[in-house]
């Protein structure tokens, strides 16, 4: 009981992880019908920034403050120079650019940074707290991102900016009528986006080690996670990443060898959206003819 | 009859005839032209050349499968990559411990991809646009850690070994020509067959499905019917590629089916024109030869400049290079071959027409 509870546990933490980068996932997808493939290459990225102002003799959380920052203009850059060329262009090439910057940021980073795995310092101690349920590396990985909700909640909620960035998601077309600079929301929403996939990335990072490669398997389960919850629910994205976290960490566990244990993970997320289509919170798209 | 109609008639006959000959005349004609010149290219290059060319006609044929779908239907699939790895281990499999001539290895794997792929297709009628997306990307993933584990049938992580198919004595060529021309052989059986499905009424109902799924089955379409229909016959060309590289590489390994392969093959689809037929060959070059192109340029960051070079083909040619210059070049041609001599424009046979 003690050990499934322990697995439990480090399902959570591992599903922060998950829930934030699906969080960006949906927050790019609401507001442009587009799935970021690159997410993950550019969480990968910051983390390289974060790691070079670490090594340049920054303390963590300045490195980390910083990463945000320039990470946030980073995001805010790519859409207005990359992404918005082919905003009306069909689907499939906005699919290719994403595709293409994935080969961009992984090829510049194993450039500039080598393919060397690096060691990445983490910012909490490494111990074993609550009667050994969880370690404080966890504990504090939980911490961070539930942090980072409250803070994103706050800004959508209580400020003018994010009612504009709602309804420049929900109806460009009005909120243009009512004078909201829809470009610039995307822009932003792009820069908030890069920025909670830079906090991903740092908090993954003392765990799964800094490479090139480091994001490409959390991509694939933030993505499971954001359409598990419901590509169109930021909620979703919290509850679907959490679920997928804990499920891969029991499933590798558990019932197989590890070497599979992405395979049957993802089948039995492919297995719950049969019956589910459209994700747990997700709501069926109705098409007025 | 007046004497004005039999004119007019004449007029409309002359205006659908370029240079002296019709337009289906004019298509055969370079249809033609450009079979005899892939026929006499494998004499006039390298036996490397040879190779990476019909490593191009392997490519395009994976990439025509895509379209199909992709392209033709509007499902997206990362995972096609996947299909190619069943036909390459189908084949491997049956030449390496049963014996199968290379030929005989196409049918079979066409076969287990087609059903496969309506298996696939059947899930995937409950998913859209994203969704269907992940789940092809879960399988693209999935594949080599598959491949891995059963290593009984598969040889594991060190894959297969196949001697590579002779040619007939006769014929006195080598190795790589003759293979090259089996694969430009199924090549064009698969564009006359895709052509014969996707000019006719099914591509029509493909095509309505992927605009407007109600709109289509207001009108009678069996949307799931069609729908897995184009998963089937997608796959089936895919998996008919992947048999021909088992062999034309002589050599099956998990790690040469990775998601790599399958965006690829999604790149060359978007890069040639998602639904044409002749994109597939330009997908087919740029698959093959842009990688190379960019490690000659640059040691340090090729992958980086191949996604330049993809971003730059979707911004100037945002339909692909078929989509986006095929209309061009059509109206070009229609009007550098087009003498008004011979009878003006067709809107002028219309009016003539119209008493």
């Amino acid at each position: 009981m003690h050990g499934l509870l322990q697995q439990i546990f480090s399902g959570l933490a591992a599903g922060a992880i998950y829930a934030s980068l699906a969080l960006a996932l949906v927050m790019i997808y609401r507001a442009t019908e587009l799935v970021n493939f690159a997410q993950g290459e550019m969480a990968m990225f910051s983390t390289y920034i974060a790691w070079s102002l670490v090594n340049a003799g920054l303390p963590f959380w300045a490195a980390f403050l910083l990463t945000l920052i320039v990470s946030f203009l980073g995001g805010m850059a790519i859409e207005r120079v990359i992404i918005r060329p082919v905003e009306n262009a069909p689907v499939l090439a906005a699919v290719i650019v994403t595709i293409a910057l994935v080969l961009i940021f992984n090829s510049l980073a194993g450039w500039i940074y080598t393919y060397t795995v690096q060691d990445f310092p983490s910012p909490f101690p490494d111990r074993p707290v609550l009667g050994a349920l969880i370690t404080t590396q966890e504990l504090g990985v939980i911490g961070v991102t539930l942090l980072m909700l409250l803070l994103l909640f706050s800004f959508f909620r209580f400020t003018k900016t994010g009612l504009a960035m709602r309804a420049a998601a929900q109806n460009p077309e009005s909120a243009r009528l009512c004078g909201i600079p829809v470009g610039r929301m995307l822009a932003i929403g792009w820069g908030l986006a890069a920025a909670i996939g830079a906090t991903a990335g740092i908090m993954v990072a003392p765990v799964l080690f800094l490479d090139p490669y480091m994001m490409a398997g959390v991509l694939l389960y933030a993505f499971a996670g954001a359409l598990l919850g419901g590509i169109s629910s930021p909620v979703g994205a919290l509850v679907g990443g959490a679920i997928v976290g804990v499920t891969e960490n029991l499933v590798g566990t558990y019932l197989i060898p590890t070497q599979l244990k992405l395979t049957v993970a993802l089948a039995l997320i492919i297995l719950v959206l049969v019956f589910r289509p459209h994700g747990l919170f997700g709501t069926a798209i109705v098409q007025r003819v | 009859m007046s004497k004005g109609f039999t004119v007019t008639a004449a007029d409309k006959l002359a205006a659908s005839q370029y240079g002296g000959l019709s337009l289906d005349a004019w298509r055969w004609i370079g249809t033609l032209a450009l079979i005899a010149v892939a026929a006499a290219l494998p004499f006039a290059i390298s036996s490397y050349h040879v190779f990476e060319l019909t490593m191009v006609i392997i490519y395009t044929i994976a990439v025509l499968g895509l379209n199909i779908l992709t392209g033709y239907n509007g499902q997206i699939s990362l995972g096609h990559g996947g299909f190619f790895a069943v036909g390459a281990y189908t084949a491997a499999i049956l030449m390496h411990d049963y014996g199968v001539p290379y030929w005989a290895t196409l049918p079979p794997a066409a076969l287990i991809c087609f059903v496969l792929g309506v298996l696939f297709g059947l899930p995937a009628l409950r998913f859209e646009g994203p969704y269907l997306a992940l789940v092809t990307l879960a399988m693209a993933v999935a594949t080599p850690q598959v491949l891995k584990y059963f290593d009984n049938w598969t040889g594991g992580q060190q894959g297969i070994n196949l001697v590579k198919p002779s040619p007939p004595p006769l014929l006195g060529i080598d190795r790589d020509r003759w293979l090259y021309f089996v694969a430009l052989a199924v090549l064009l059986l698969a564009i006359r067959v895709a052509a014969n499905m996707l000019n006719g009424r099914t591509g029509r109902a493909l095509v309505a499905i992927r605009d407007h799924p109600i709109a289509a089955a207001a009108m009678g379409i069996d949307n799931a019917r069609y729908k897995t229909l184009a998963f089937g016959t997608s796959t089936l060309f895919t998996g008919v590629a992947g048999a021909l590289s088992a062999f034309v590489v002589g050599f099956v390994a998990p790690e040469s089916f990775t998601l790599f392969l399958s965006l690829s093959f999604l790149v060359g689809s978007a890069i040639g024109g998602i639904a044409t037929i002749s994109g597939a060959i330009i997908g087919g070059f740029f698959i093959e030869f842009v990688p190379n192109l960019a490690n000659d340029i640059s040691d340090a960051a090729p992958w980086a400049l191949y996604g330049v070079a993809m971003l730059l083909f979707m911004y100037a040619m945002p339909r692909g290079v078929v989509g986006t210059l095929g209309p061009w070049l059509a109206r070009s041609m229609r009007h550098f071959l087009h003498r008004p001599a011979l009878g003006g424009s067709e809107e002028d046979c219309e009016r003539r027409i119209t008493p």
